[in-house]
């Protein structure tokens, strides 16, 4: 059987549209595909058509590039947006990339490809704290996706926390488009704006432009200090502000009227196609990160990674990644492709200063004197903290342990939320789950799959679809 | 207009409207059913098995399931994840504003397949095929 096409590129944001049109330039015959709309990912989210946005890019560093760049790639490659890609495995010579079409109807595909390029980004790392649930609480990527994607400001009087240089972004953001926003508010130190990390690589502009706009709004920006509990009935009304020490432990605390807090520590590598896949992973400042070469490779024939699933880096590294993926995978492929050491040398130097980024900002453990006994860890099955503490004295030595005890983890989101403080309450090492299933997928269309009678279930992954879905 | 569009230079097509709860809520073509949603002021649209606790957006990105809706009475929808269509009828189980009592949501959760009691139009799309 020959494959539908050379390479199959999964994610459509800078990464993977890079990755798709270096490759389709270099010969291949390219597909892309993306679980949303339009593309873009989460960095180059853009507003829904029926805006008709004159300058979608005004939210946006470098969207005018990444347009131009999905331009080209519609005219030599296949684009599939509204394509969920729920599993990629082996068949025969080829990859067989599994997917459900459309946002609702949901019609099973499945296409084939010599290679798959696996560019899937990350997503927040939420931290629980009591209060969390409450509606009013998101991710701060969450706020960026409701501003970027739908135009829709968060909330009125809104909160922003967590930790990193992406709460900058989303306190101007918010700003700029009419929330009034009481705080950014960063666990780690400040450091200043004069000595942020930007600026070290050479992004000032981008730096001074949102310490501008936080002026502008009147924004303060704190470090030393954290959202340590949200309030409210049956929605957020106020939060908790606590400043901390060094290792997160609070120190003093005061409280803020607010209808939104947008929050997030971090990003987490989305991997799960590269772990069904069989691919290595290795320990990344405690998250996972798939294993790769100099090509983008990781070590399985025919099967590349980049952007944040080889390790969070921004979308200015994920775009070099993705362009070296398509590369190597044309040249695997038999095309002529000269070397580039110049890309080569612009990765490694982002990857460094991605690795800094990283260490200067930690998560500490003193977030987890943030919770009490009733707090959530996880919020599908509502687990709370004391049931983890009760598989712990049972002697549940691992986060597998807790979750076969507790059911922290079982739930619809297969352990994404409550996943990396579960692995913190046991004190487990990296915490890697195998989900066989990317994606929720209907039991009919999967009882529809002819499977080789050889092929070795995986054993250990709770229910193949959440729950509410499997009617 | 809101600042976010003035902001991009929106022009937007002439929208619609959905029923969420026997309210009618403003759409603009393309938006995700959870934006629109959060932008009515709606904040919980589903309330959790055993604490009975609202729930609405919180990833916003289609990972932590958080947003489950019910749809002309197609349950356990990512809210985030779809975009809103003329015709969708949203059932949240809240109490109605005139004091009827809420539709049974808790099937959302549960193996019912419509939630929404005699004569309640399942609209296009609705129906997941495999039931």
């Amino acid at each position: 059987m020959t494959p539908d096409y050379d390479l199959a590129v999964v994610g459509g944001g800078p990464a993977g549209v890079a990755g798709a049109l270096t490759a389709s330039l270099a010969g291949l015959g390219v597909v892309l595909l993306d679980s949303a709309a339009r593309l873009g990912g989460q960095y180059f989210r853009r507003p829904a058509d029926g805006f008709r946005a004159g300058r979608p890019g005004a939210l946006h560093h470098g969207l005018d590039r990444f347009a131009r760049q999905c331009d080209r790639l519609a005219a030599r490659a296949d684009v599939l947006t509204g394509h969920r890609v729920w599993s990629v495995e082996r068949e025969g010579s080829a990859l067989a990339v599994r997917c459900a079409e459309g946002d609702r109807e949901e019609r099973p595909r499945t296409i084939t490809a010599r290679g798959v390029l696996v560019a899937t980004g990350a997503y927040d790392r939420p931290l629980p704290f009591p209060g969390w649930d409450l509606p009013g609480v998101i991710t701060a990527g969450g706020a960026q996706a409701l501003l970027k994607g739908d135009l829709v400001v968060a909330g009125s009087r809104v909160v922003v926390a967590g930790t990193g240089p992406f709460l900058l972004p989303v306190a101007a953001g918010l700003a700029a488009a009419g929330a009034h926003v009481l705080g950014a508010y960063e666990a780690g130190g400040r450091l200043g704006l004069a000595a942020h990390p930007f600026l070290a690589a050479g992004r000032a502009a981008e730096a001074l432009g949102y310490g501008l706009r936080l002026a502008r709004h009147r924004v303060p920006y704190r470090g030393r200090r954290a959202v340590v509990e949200a309030h409210g009935d049956d929605r957020l009304t106020h939060v908790t502000i606590a400043r901390l020490d060094r290792d997160w432990r609070p120190v003093s605390t005061r409280t803020v009227e607010c209808d939104t807090l947008a929050c997030g520590y971090g990003f987490i590598p989305r991997i799960d196609l590269l772990v069904q896949l069989g691919c290595a992973v290795r320990d990344d400042h405690g998250d996972p990160a798939v294993v790769v070469d100099a090509g983008m490779r990781t070590g399985v024939p025919g099967v590349y990674a980049a952007g944040e699933t080889t390790g969070v880096g921004g979308a200015l590294l994920a775009e070099v990644e993705g362009r070296i993926a398509g590369r190597a995978a044309a040249a695997d492929l038999g095309r002529r492709v000269p070397p580039d050491p110049v890309l080569s040398r612009r990765r490694d130097r982002m990857a460094a200063f991605a690795r800094a980024l990283r260490q200067a900002y930690p998560v500490r453990p003193g977030w987890q004197g943030w919770l009490r006994e009733d707090t959530l860890v996880c919020r599908c099955e509502e687990v709370p903290l004391s049931a983890v503490r009760e598989a712990l004295e049972l002697g549940a030595a691992d986060a597998r342990s807790v979750k076969l005890l507790t059911r922290a983890g079982m739930g619809w989101c297969q352990g994404r939320m409550c996943g990396y403080t579960v692995a913190c309450l046991t004190r487990d090492a990296l915490p890697v789950t195998r989900r066989a299933i990317a994606e929720p997928v209907r039991l009919g269309d999967l009882a529809a799959w002819p499977r080789p009678a050889d092929d070795p279930a995986s054993p250990d992954d709770g229910p193949a679809s959440p729950e509410g879905r499997s009617r | 207009m809101n600042p976010a569009r003035r902001l991009v230079r929106a022009d937007p097509e002439p929208g619609f409207e959905i029923d969420v709860d026997g309210e009618a809520v403003p759409v603009v073509p393309g938006q995700s059913l959870g934006a629109v949603l959060h932008a009515a002021g709606i904040r919980s649209w589903r309330t959790t098995r055993s604490g009975g606790r609202p729930r609405g957006l919180f990833c916003g990105i289609g990972v932590c399931f958080d947003c489950l809706v019910t749809v002309n009475g197609v349950p356990s929808l990512r809210a985030c994840q779809i975009e809103a269509r003329p015709g969708d009828r949203v059932t949240t189980g809240r109490p109605h504003p005139d004091g009827r009592p809420a539709a049974d949501h808790a099937s959302t959760e549960r193996e019912a397949a419509g939630p929404a009691g005699p004569g309640r139009d399942r609209g296009a799309g609705g129906g997941r095929g495999d039931s």
